[in-house]
């Protein structure tokens, strides 16, 4: 309904010219904007800005909250269990990110032309993705308990030194879980990459074949500079999930053994929910919401650019 | 001389041929047994919750089924509270995917169709609390509900899952409405139709395919969610499905064949949309790719 503006100049005052604006927009048009607004400002926004001032208190959540100034920030910094979840989440990310991206993109390539069989091992790549993350922690824990499948195959193998308790031995659980999180964000990663493909030029890469380019030389230097777009997506939400990641630690150790698979969102829900510490909690929150920040601005920046 | 050219052509079709359609036949070598690795984590845990827990004590969790029944699938149910919760999933999915993708569409159809001041502000604004990290709201969250004494509820957990989800599916819906072509709406004004009638008859059509999209994304979200769950219920039988699945590892220790049951069960679901969906549920996760 966006009429065209009247061509005359509009010479009255930023605030006037602003008020003309609503007030040429209907009133029920107005309702129907504002009552969303309201929910998502009541429920999201009010309660992060609330996050911000709670960390700046200690608080059990009974009576009133005692303010600490920056106390707990500069506790957190001398806190050991912190510091494991900041050096977890900095091998998450790169982990997570790099190994669904590797596979993902690898999938993509290998499967992005039509033929036999091809529709077939794309669903069975992609259908992971549909679990929830609990029920993906719940299948591995199956996979991984002491008499599972993981171990009879390394027995099997003739592998038996590297059998073991893979949930429940520090040095190697995150790493399990991390195995599990990437089988089923490699679908996803697939799917963004076969849709990146979809949008480059095959001419291009006719003519280097042409030329004799051989397939690994077509795909470095013709294809994957065409994905540029698709990779900054990628790396902006592997980011933010990354940060985000919760639930498959939660179903699989909890943070366990030892806090060795402790990530920053585990780390807060133990200290805000089970230990109660909500002022703590607040803290660490406010740390993921600072670390995250940066990638969701990267993120609608790229949305703002495709609205305009 | 009439030869060359023909010659050269020929051999630009058989280079294009090599791109389009000749693969390696070491292909299918790798990747059949490739994909059976990827599928075998589903397979083995639908086989261990289909044998019963005698077999699985007496001849070990790798050993291959002999008999097959449905006793964890029963026990999971039943006394492993999976049923109770699965409804419970289901009340909270439906009203929450409803009521959310509803008022999106009227945010969406403001912003899209409306000069109104700033929109674009408005609408990157809503965008960016679907991206927060749930963590920065999840302690104020609980004590809001607290507040409005609807904490341990399942009113609790539809409003928040709402009101997090909104920002994405309004972005996703402007894009979608205005993108429709502009005579419709000229029509139905000349027609002397207002907002409302506007919205209801005219939009609403036309936006069925990215609500479609929307729907099956958004029900996979909502079912699959936990941390939401965990921060705003305390009873058990209120749990949904996610929830309740760590419960039942906590209750059934090492009887994988009820654990491996209860998650095929809260698996099922979203496999379900995704399969009858799949289309849509692919375009819905490429939005904001915009490729």
């Amino acid at each position: 309904m966006s009429t065209a503006a009247p061509a005359l100049p509009d010479r009255r005052a930023p605030v006037a010219r602003w008020w003309a604006g609503v007030r040429k927009v209907p009133v029920v048009v107005w309702v129907f904007l504002l009552l969303p607004v309201a929910v998502e400002a009541f429920w999201v926004f009010w309660p992060a800005a609330n996050s911000f001032s709670l960390s700046m208190t200690r608080w059990n959540g009974v009576g009133a909250a005692e303010p600490v100034g920056v106390k707990n920030y500069t506790d957190l910094l001398a806190d050991p269990i912190f510091q494991t979840a900041v050096k977890n989440n900095v091998i998450w990310v790169v982990g997570f990110g790099g190994l669904s991206v590797l596979v993902g993109l690898a999938m993509a390539v290998l499967l992005n032309r039509p033929g036999r069989g091809i529709g077939l091992y794309r669903a069975a790549i992609y259908l992971p993705m549909v679990f929830s993350l609990t029920v993906t922690g719940m299948f591995w824990r199956v996979l991984y308990s002491p008499d599972g499948p993981v171990n009879a195959s390394l027995g099997l193998l003739g592998l038996q030194s590297w059998q073991r308790q893979w949930l429940a031995d520090p040095d190697v659980a995150l790493y399990a879980v991390l195995v599990a999180a990437v089988w089923r964000q490699v679908g996803y990663i697939m799917v963004l990459y076969l849709a990146g493909l979809k949008g480059v030029d095959p001419s291009l890469e006719e003519a280097a074949a042409v030329d004799g380019a051989n397939r690994w030389q077509r795909f470095a230097q013709i294809v994957f500079p065409q994905l540029r777009g698709v990779n900054a997506v990628v790396f902006a939400v592997t980011v933010i999930d990354s940060l985000r990641t919760f639930d498959i630690v939660w179903a699989m150790t909890r943070g366990g053994p030892y806090n060795s698979t402790q990530l920053l969102s585990t780390y807060m829900f133990e200290q805000g929910f089970t230990l109660v510490n909500l002022g703590y909690g607040s803290a660490i929150a406010v740390v993921i919401f600072l670390l995250a920040i940066a990638f969701i601005i990267t993120y609608l920046v790229r949305s703002a650019r495709t609205e305009d | 001389m009439a030869t060359t050219p023909l010659r050269q052509s020929g051999r630009v079709q058989r280079g294009r041929r090599s791109i389009e359609h000749r693969r390696s036949p070491w292909f299918h070598v790798l990747m059949i047994p490739f994909t059976l690795l990827w599928i075998a984590p589903m397979v083995f845990v639908l086989v261990v919750s289909l044998r019963p827990f005698d077999d699985l004590i007496a001849r070990g969790l790798t050993a291959l089924p002999t008999t097959l029944s449905l006793e964890g699938f029963r026990t999971a149910l039943s006394s492993g509270g999976i049923a109770g919760a699965l409804r419970n999933s289901l009340i909270v999915t439906v009203v929450a995917v409803v009521l959310s993708l509803f008022l999106a569409s009227l945010a969406a159809f403001a912003l899209s169709r409306y000069r109104i001041p700033g929109r674009l502000v408005i609408l990157l604004v809503m965008l960016a609390g679907n991206l927060l990290p749930p963590q920065i709201l999840l302690i104020p969250v609980a004590k809001i509900a607290q507040g409005l004494g609807i904490y341990d509820s399942l009113t609790a957990l539809i409003v928040v899952q709402v009101g997090f989800g909104l920002g994405f599916y309004t972005f996703v819906l402007h894009g979608f409405m205005r993108a429709l072509p502009a005579e419709v709406f000229e029509a139905a004004v000349i027609d002397g139709a207002g907002p409302v009638r506007i919205y209801a008859q005219v939009v609403l059509p036309l936006t069925r395919p990215a609500l479609a999209a929307l729907t099956a994304l958004a029900t996979t979200w909502i079912f699959n969610d936990l941390i939401f769950a965990m921060t705003v219920l305390r009873t058990e039988t209120k749990f949904p499905i996610t929830a309740a699945l760590l419960n039942l590892q906590g209750g059934f220790v090492s009887q994988w064949n009820v654990v491996a049951a209860g998650s095929i069960i809260a698996a099922i679901p979203t496999a379900f949309v995704f399969f009858i969906f799949q289309k849509q549920f692919v375009s819905g996760l490429l939005v904001g790719t915009n490729k």
